[in-house]
């Protein structure tokens, strides 16, 4: 017992926890090998995971060929996946049938898109108010350098628009323009003039209850019977104009919920302050609203995104449509699992950026008492 | 807010609404470029390239005729059209032409104010089945899951030739070719039908071709053919004398190869000269045709025999019913007189 320190009360030094309960080893104990069911599960998934990988990684990188001239050309090269549709097409899938000397274009506006969306998005963004000028008039230069026609600019027709390129265009278009519209839509839908709340109401009302395809149906066919004989209206045009009402209908209500969730007292407070309808919807109503509401609202741009490929079924080549004219090719028939696996990706790309984004933004507006 | 001002004002500018003036040709003279409506994706009859140049059957009847009225087969520009807008893609004027493997029916022709101005390509309804089925007929095909595009009128052919027949079926329901080539190789279903040339193209692409059959059976008749709106009667025959020139071409043995040299010098037959513009074809001009046309459509694009072998034959098509008349086929054509 002599060697036995002793310690006054309070002063014994931090001793290290026991080895295994710390680090990787402490970690893996505690949360994959902790008991008996657990070990075996582990071990179970990782079977699994080798199992999976193994045959997937082989197909999609080890056994593929990204270079070849036809289908029957990657057979004789490897069995996994033949990319070489995709690579030899990758310039049909970004920009459809876009004039190869003018792709620049739709390269410009697309690095101008992000100079563009940069100080809506980020607040921090140097010279912010300038650039939101450049912001304003983004959709006017985008429209003159994708179709030209001004500056010496070639004209290029819409109808040579395609791939990711048109994805864009019909995503990014519906998503900006069906914002505002769908916040004065919420706001019309709950105005005491009555002829502005039934407007609203029956547009908000229509464009839900009918599917998204039977719009872009009469926009497609419909239309022509309407319009008067000889006359021609953009196709792509009338597209958008659908997609974006489509989405305002729906972020309309997304937002009308946000409205509602707003305290009573609020609106109180605010009459209270002496405050009229504007600045009660600018200052109190819309900002409490859209915060609440940005996680609808981005679910809704979400879905809109990937709606765009419903296109495909009025004749416009986006990604999809791209994909299976590749696989009408005789020398890429039946190329289908790598067409929709390509297109998939991207999708799942811009999509995980936008709920990421969403994620961002709820963190920093987050001023709730949690 | 004033972003959505500017946005409006982008999306009206868009909002190019043109007019149509006097007559079909005219209007595309004017243009400078035919605008010719086609399918989104079909093996053979129309399909990109690589390059995004479109190819195919359906697709080279476009450059004939952009050959004969504008002299430059490449001045085309595709429209591309499901089966469901075609139709009025054609009626709202977005295409001077439908080539697009269409179907020549009563009510297209006659409801639908449209005008099929002939023949390109004769189809039919068949079925493929594995061979290992031992099958050799459709009739033995009772109690069989076929596997049917929705929504076609394939789906209608079937179901009136099975119960015709007596006989019952499973259908296995499916949206597109590449879905039915992955549905039938699996195994999801025992028979694939569709259009006879859509099931040699696919057949032709299978990793083992042997291993299938196309039965005998033909159902339907599907003579398809290029349309154009009713109410034009001089494009109607314009197109059609494309179409016509095209098969002359291979009658009087005019190719790609040998029509320049053939008309620079007096043939022996007079056909072939008229054709050629050698000697004058009565009407040519009064139609707006230059003397050219048809050396134009043929020096370019090619007859139809050069045409079928560049596209058609490589899917492991046989020219059958799209024969020439004299050959034993359907193509019957007009003197050019």
């Amino acid at each position: 017992m002599s060697d036995t320190q002793k310690y006054a009360p309070g002063s014994h030094p931090d001793l290290p926890p026991p080895p295994g309960t710390i680090g990787v080893i402490g970690w893996l104990r505690a949360n994959l090998f902790s008991d008996i069911t657990n070990t075996v599960m582990t071990l179970l998934s990782l079977y699994f995971l080798y199992w999976f990988l193994n045959a997937s990684m082989s197909w999609f990188l080890l056994d593929a060929v990204v270079n070849a001239n036809s289908r029957a050309e990657c057979r004789e090269m490897a069995d996994g996946a033949c990319w070489a549709v995709i690579t030899k097409r990758i310039g049909q899938f970004i920009y459809g049938f876009y004039p190869v000397d003018e792709r620049w274009r739709p390269n410009l506006a697309f690095v101008g898109l992000f100079i563009a969306v940069l100080p809506l998005l980020y607040p921090k963004t140097p010279f912010r108010r300038h650039m939101l000028w450049f912001s304003a008039a983004y959709p006017v230069i985008a429209y003159y350098l994708l179709c030209g026609g001004i500056f010496g600019l070639t004209e290029v027709g819409t109808n040579t628009f395609g791939g990711f390129m048109l994805t864009m265009i019909v995503g990014v278009t519906g998503i900006a323009a069906s914002l505002p519209l769908g916040i004065a839509l919420s706001l019309g839908r709950q105005s005491r003039l009555l002829s502005v709340r039934v407007i609203s109401i029956a547009f908000i009302e229509f464009m839900r209850g009918v599917p998204l395809i039977t719009l872009l149906f009469v926009a497609s066919t419909m239309l022509n019977y309407f319009l008067p004989p000889g006359t021609t209206f953009n196709l792509l045009l009338r597209v958008l104009i659908m997609v974006t009402f489509f989405a305002a209908a729906y972020i309309a209500e997304v937002i009308r919920g946000g409205i509602q969730a707003i305290p009573k007292g609020q609106y109180e407070a605010a009459q209270a302050l002496g405050l009229n309808y504007w600045q009660t919807t600018r200052l109190i109503t819309l900002p409490q609203a859209l915060k609440i509401s940005i996680p609808g609202i981005v679910n809704t741009f979400i879905g809109l995104y990937k709606d765009t490929t419903l296109v495909v079924v009025i004749g416009l080549l986006d990604p999809l449509g791209i994909g299976r004219a590749a696989l009408a090719d005789a020398k890429w028939n039946g190329l289908s699992t790598e067409t929709y696996m390509f297109v998939a990706l991207f999708f799942f790309v811009s999509c995980f950026a936008m709920s990421r984004y969403s994620l961002w933004l709820e963190k920093r507006l987050s001023t709730e008492h949690k | 807010m004033k972003k959505l001002m500017f946005a409006m004002a982008g999306v009206a500018s868009l909002a190019a609404v043109s007019t149509a003036s006097a007559g079909t040709l005219e209007d595309v003279r004017e243009r400078g470029h035919l605008n010719c409506i086609v399918n989104t994706g079909l093996t053979g009859f129309a399909a990109p390239d690589d390059a995004g140049n479109w190819t195919g059957f359906d697709v080279e009847f476009c450059r004939a005729v952009a050959a004969a009225v504008l002299g430059d087969a490449s001045k085309v520009e595709f429209i591309t059209a499901t089966g469901k807008t075609r139709f009025t893609k054609l009626a709202a004027a977005e295409g001077e032409i439908l080539s697009r493997n269409t179907t020549w029916t009563f009510s297209r022709d006659v409801d639908l104010a449209q005008t099929f101005i002939g023949v390109n390509y004769y189809d039919g309804q068949a079925f493929m089945v594995p061979a290992s089925l031992g099958v050799s007929s459709a009739s033995e095909l009772d109690g069989a899951s076929v596997c049917i595009q929705t929504g076609t009128t394939t789906e209608l052919n079937l179901a009136e030739y099975f119960s015709s027949n007596g006989m019952s079926y499973e259908p296995v329901p499916i949206e597109t070719n590449a879905e039915a080539r992955e549905s039938y190789l699996a195994g999801r279903c025992d028979v694939y039908t569709t259009d006879g040339s859509g099931l040699a193209a696919t057949r032709a692409t299978f990793d083992n071709p042997d291993a299938h059959v196309i039965l005998p059976e033909v159902i339907s008749k599907e003579p398809l053919g290029p349309v154009v709106r009713e109410g034009d009667d001089n494009w109607a025959d314009i197109v059609s004398w494309t179409l016509k020139a095209m098969m002359a071409g291979e009658e009087l043995g005019i190719t790609s190869a040998n029509a320049a040299s053939l008309a620079s010098k007096l043939n022996d037959n007079p056909e072939i000269n008229r054709l050629l513009g050698v000697d004058p074809l009565q009407g040519a001009e009064q139609a707006g045709l230059s003397s050219d046309w048809a050396l134009n459509i043929l020096s370019q694009v090619g007859n139809y025999q050069e045409s079928f072998e560049r596209n058609l034959t490589p899917l492991g098509l046989s020219r059958g019913m799209n024969a020439l008349a004299r050959d034993g086929g359907l193509h019957y054509i007009p003197p050019i007189k």
